[in-house]
């Protein structure tokens, strides 16, 4: 056996702490290794050149790269050695950058401990077996969890990519956030105006089945391969009877249902329809407040609706739908008011959100576009917004900024003086991050053409001193205590991640942060895979972002989507587990433990009972090998015998 | 008759300027059977002077109080001074997270502090470990025309992290106390914005504009009477009364009482045994009017043949 160590220096981010020169020098000694070098950047051109040319000439059977972590270059070197005419899987990589030179500061420990890294990878390459990847089918439709702006387009572009599209949205319509707005920045343009067109084209697309109203219950299999059960939430409505004509809404005696979509401003029907444009348009029946539901006894909707589509027995169902990939486009959440206490939120009527504000301006909203206030509806003239409520606020767990609060509250006051021209704006801002394009620009001119004031400080409370709210605050610009009486306050509540996220992530094997947002598989590189193959994010599941960012994930993904199902079969990883027949005793206890439901049982042919491990559904964890008592079931390229000789090198030697 | 004990920790300003802050604090635990015990030789907690100029200090100072009532084989010291239970949970915090902050307090103390007394105000056991029913149930008289703003002052629930107690934004406890002995409550937007008595020597006239504010605040919610838990706020508010009315050319005539000295009336008690006739600004004209709890049942009875009880809107509201 010949074993070929190449080291990198890494410019200086190995070479810098770590003597390479000696740790090839003590590679050399190495029982097994041919050959030794150090190289300056190894994962180059003329890098990789070298290394093909040296294992053709020095006849290495097996190479080892010392370098960065596997989870940079590892399928970059398999590459090269397999070019090199070596199986991909006779290939090691020694991580001597994250768990070594950059670590640690001495380099003679740093040293030391490179070359007792290197001495585990080469015994380790020594036992490696060839290994082959098996092909599979794979099923071209897509699953796009989330109806909102970047789910649709990702839908659409799927759709418009020839793939089948399966769109599953939680409420009873698409539209998400963004049909609740009223105009987007930075052009003032009627946010429902441009975003009806995709809503219709996703209804219309004879390419996409779209599940509203429902959420997803399970998800079973693996890249290609996906069983997604979606439960479909009982509306108490026959959809398809119902023609939207909202005779049910206007009868309907149940007149204190929270509205979801208005973000409770002011109260709904029990039966409901959230929006003029809402697609589908039918109605869906809030059991939490129905009479009918609640008292037992009611029946005005069923008796004038003209169809006769109102069915007060209608149970959720379960439906299922195979897929090969998906998006998650699960969107975000907003904190509650009464989480900001010192800004009397929940406690003051007159203290509002910026989401509730757009309801407000909105022509189709509860006020159909007057501006008034909650308390007395009366025209507000003096109008507060106090910008990072609750983001960049350590305190209450919110470290992060909300991404687009400054622009659309430049919006909003922007909108209020076209309201209301005798109005005053005035904005409590930590600083103005508006850096997209037009951003500064627009944020500029709320200040210049519509004159809203900017006041540099934070917002310390907010109290109620007769019809008016008082807003005591800083100016630290000026060094001074303000106070202004106002009429209206709104509050750019901060973006959070939505309720269900982590459920959402667990039910998908997809990791969150502290904050459960999505984690993207690189923060630069890969911004819309995950680490789950097959899996991709768009939108602001991922982290907070505003319109335009999360049309582009949404296409991103649906790229990457197309991008996979270009191929008719994909290989599958070797690296799973495997049984041993002879050696299982056929005691299922891997059966139990694996986590994706890849054992099962399998008689062989002299009746006795094994384990067997359906290639495809396996995800290569490990659990079923540390569970086996008697070691027949092993993971390829990390068995037993692999692991146990780096242990040896490191304490036997 | 006794079914709870409590280690009652006065503190210096209740033995002296805030007499009757203590009085009433004795009669109305009496009255709902909770036997009071004062810890021997009791010293200063270590408030204002003390961690002003020194922390250790001012921690050992409060520690050596905990240990009396450690050693008395106590786990809780209730005290209805602000100052001081602030004071205590301040130091008692501290030396419970920091190992080299303990050892530095208990080298310069005789007895050592273990960290095993927790402290409480008089506010949190009557309404958590007694509660608004039993607090309730000993009510013989109706004040008409009392509607007080509860004014919690600063530190009673400030810094949440260390106090533990209520909201530190819009606290509710004394809300629901005065609630429960059916005394009229103002919802006060000022509950805990300083009132600028503790700069009431160096910067006098920020205090008067502090203050002025918080009496205006509670007339425009419609309150006769400020209900405070702190000797401090009530010091400050009533004794300086005239001196506010005087700079800021107001002419506020607002009584400032304990919400113990409320609860004591609404139990019986005259103004003289809460200690009332103490205090700067006369609450008598308030207090004449009071009768028999009975007769506002009866009158809402009455009341009730026409329309919904009030007593029964008033709890569904508050559901």
């Amino acid at each position: 056996m010949r074993v070929g160590v190449f080291i990198c220096h890494c410019g200086n981010n190995i070479a810098g702490t770590v003597d390479v020169a000696k740790v090839a020098e003590a590679a050399r000694m190495m029982p097994g290794v041919a050959f030794a070098t150090t190289y300056m950047y190894t994962c180059s051109e003329p890098g990789q050149e070298e290394i093909k040319e040296t294992i053709k000439r020095e006849k290495l059977d097996r190479v080892v790269v010392a370098a960065c972590s596997p989870r940079m270059h590892e399928v970059t070197f398999r590459r090269t050695v397999e070019k090199a005419g070596l199986n991909r899987y006779f290939f090691e990589m020694a991580n001597i950058r994250e768990h070594c030179s950059w670590v640690g500061e001495d380099k003679a420990l740093n040293t030391n401990k490179a070359i007792e890294t290197i001495k585990l990878a080469v015994e380790k390459v020594k036992q490696n077996k060839p290994l082959f990847p098996a092909k599979f089918k794979i099923n071209k439709r897509v699953l796009v969890i989330g109806g909102g702006v970047a789910g649709m387009q990702a839908a659409l572009d799927c759709a418009d990519g020839g793939l089948d599209v399966v769109l599953v949205e939680k409420s009873s319509s698409v539209g998400g956030m963004m049909a609740r707005l009223d105009k987007t920045f930075p052009t003032v343009d009627c946010s429902i105006c441009i975003l009806g067109p995709k809503m219709v084209d996703v209804s219309q697309h004879e390419k996409i089945n779209l599940h509203a109203y429902s959420e997803i219950e399970e998800i079973k299999g693996y890249v290609g391969n996906y069983q997604i059960k979606i439960r479909k939430k009982a509306t108490y409505v026959d959809w398809s009877k119902c023609t939207g004509c909202g005779a049910c809404i206007e009868k309907c005696p149940s007149r204190n249902a929270y509205d979801y979509f208005n973000f409770g401003v002011a109260p709904a029907r029990a039966i409901n329809i959230p929006f003029p444009q809402a697609i589908p348009k039918k109605a869906t029946i809030d059991a939490q407040f129905c009479r009918q539901f609640i008292k037992g006894k009611c029946g005005v909707c069923a008796k004038f609706c003209p169809v006769g589509a109102i069915n007060y027995e209608m149970k959720d169902e379960i439906v299922t739908e195979d897929v090969g990939a998906i998006i998650v486009a699960s969107g975000y959440g907003l904190i509650d008011l009464d989480k900001l206490p010192e800004y009397g939120g929940g406690r003051y009527p007159d203290v509002i959100s910026g989401i509730q504000y757009e309801r407000i301006l909105n022509a189709s909203g509860p006020t159909s576009g007057h501006i008034e206030r909650p308390s007395d509806h009366a025209e507000p003239k003096t109008i507060v917004f106090v910008s990072c409520a609750g983001s960049r606020d350590k305190s209450i767990g919110i470290p992060y900024c909300s991404n687009f609060c400054c622009m659309y509250i430049a919006k909003q006051a922007i909108l209020t003086k076209d309201h209301i021209p005798d109005s005053q704006s005035y904005v409590f801002y930590i600083d103005i991050r508006s850096p997209g394009k037009g951003y500064d620009e627009f944020t500029r001119r709320a200040q210049e053409e519509y004159g809203a004031k900017y006041i540099r400080g934070r917002v310390s409370r907010i109290y109620p001193k007769g019809k008016k709210m008082v807003v005591k605050g800083a100016d630290t610009l000026l060094g001074t205590q303000v106070e202004i009486e106002a009429d209206l306050i709104v509050l750019a509540t901060a973006v959070t991640a939505t309720n269900d996220a982590r459920t959402l992530a667990e039910k998908l094997h997809i990791s969150y942060d502290q904050n459960g947002f999505y984690v993207e598989s690189h923060p630069k590189l890969r911004p819309v895979e995950t680490n789950t193959s097959g899996v991709f994010l768009a939108g602001a599941c991922q982290g907070p972002k505003d319109i335009p960012a999360s049309v582009s994930q949404g296409s991103a993904a649906a790229a990457k989507v197309l991008s996979i199902f270009s191929k008719d079969t994909l290989e599958s990883d070797p690296q799973i587990a495997r049984v041993n027949t002879n050696v299982c005793v056929g005691c299922r206890k891997c059966i139990g433990t694996c986590p994706f439901g890849a054992i099962e049982e399998q008689q062989l042919r002299d009746g006795r009972i094994v384990a067997n491990v359906i290639e495809t559904v396996c995800a290569g964890c490990g659990i079923c090998s540390s569970t086996c008592p008697c070691g027949a079931i092993q993971l390829q390229h990390f068995t037993d015998n692999q692991l146990l000789a780096e242990v040896n090198a490191l304490c036997l030697t | 008759m006794s079914e709870k004990e409590y280690i009652y920790f006065p503190g210096c300003s209740l033995e002296a300027s805030a007499i009757e802050y203590d009085m009433s604090v004795r009669k109305v635990l009496t009255s709902l059977g909770v036997k009071l015990i004062e810890p021997d030789d009791w010293s200063c907690c270590g408030s204002t002077p003390a961690h002003s100029v020194d922390h250790v200090f001012a921690a050992a100072v409060a520690a050596r109080n905990l240990a009396i009532v450690e050693k008395m084989g106590a786990c809780t010291v209730i005290t209805a001074c602000p100052a001081c239970l602030s004071a205590f949970k301040k130091a008692h915090h501290r030396m419970k997270k920091e190992e080299g902050f303990k050892k530095e307090v208990n080298a310069i103390l005789d007895e050592p502090y273990n960290c095993g007394v927790t402290a409480k105000s008089v506010l949190q056991v009557l309404l958590e470990d007694i509660g608004p029913k039993a607090v309730a149930e000993k009510v013989t008289t109706d004040l008409p025309d009392l509607k007080v703003a509860p004014y919690y002052g600063c530190i009673i629930n400030r810094p949440p992290e260390i106090m533990e107690f209520d909201d530190p934004e819009n606290p509710l406890a004394m809300d629901k106390l005065m609630g429960a002995v059916g005394v009229k409550v103002c919802d006060f937007a000022f509950k805990v914005e300083c009132c600028g008595a503790a700069f009431g020597v160096a910067k006098r006239k920020m205090v008067n504009e502090l203050s002025s504010k918080v009496l205006t605040m509670a007339l425009d919610a419609g309150a006769n009477c400020l209900v405070v838990t702190c000797q401090l706020c009530q010091q400050n508010l009533d004794l300086r009364q005239g001196q506010i009315n005087s700079t800021m050319g107001a002419s506020f005539n607002m009584p400032v009482l304990f919400f113990t000295q409320v609860m004591g009336l609404t139990y019986g008690y005259s103004s003289q045994e809460m200690g009332i006739d103490k205090h700067n600004v006369n609450a008598e004209s308030l207090i004449k009017s009071r009768r028999p709890v009975e007769e506002r049942i009866k009158e809402e009875q009455e009341k009730a043949k026409g329309k919904k009880p009030k007593a029964k809107k008033a709890e569904e509201e508050e559901s």
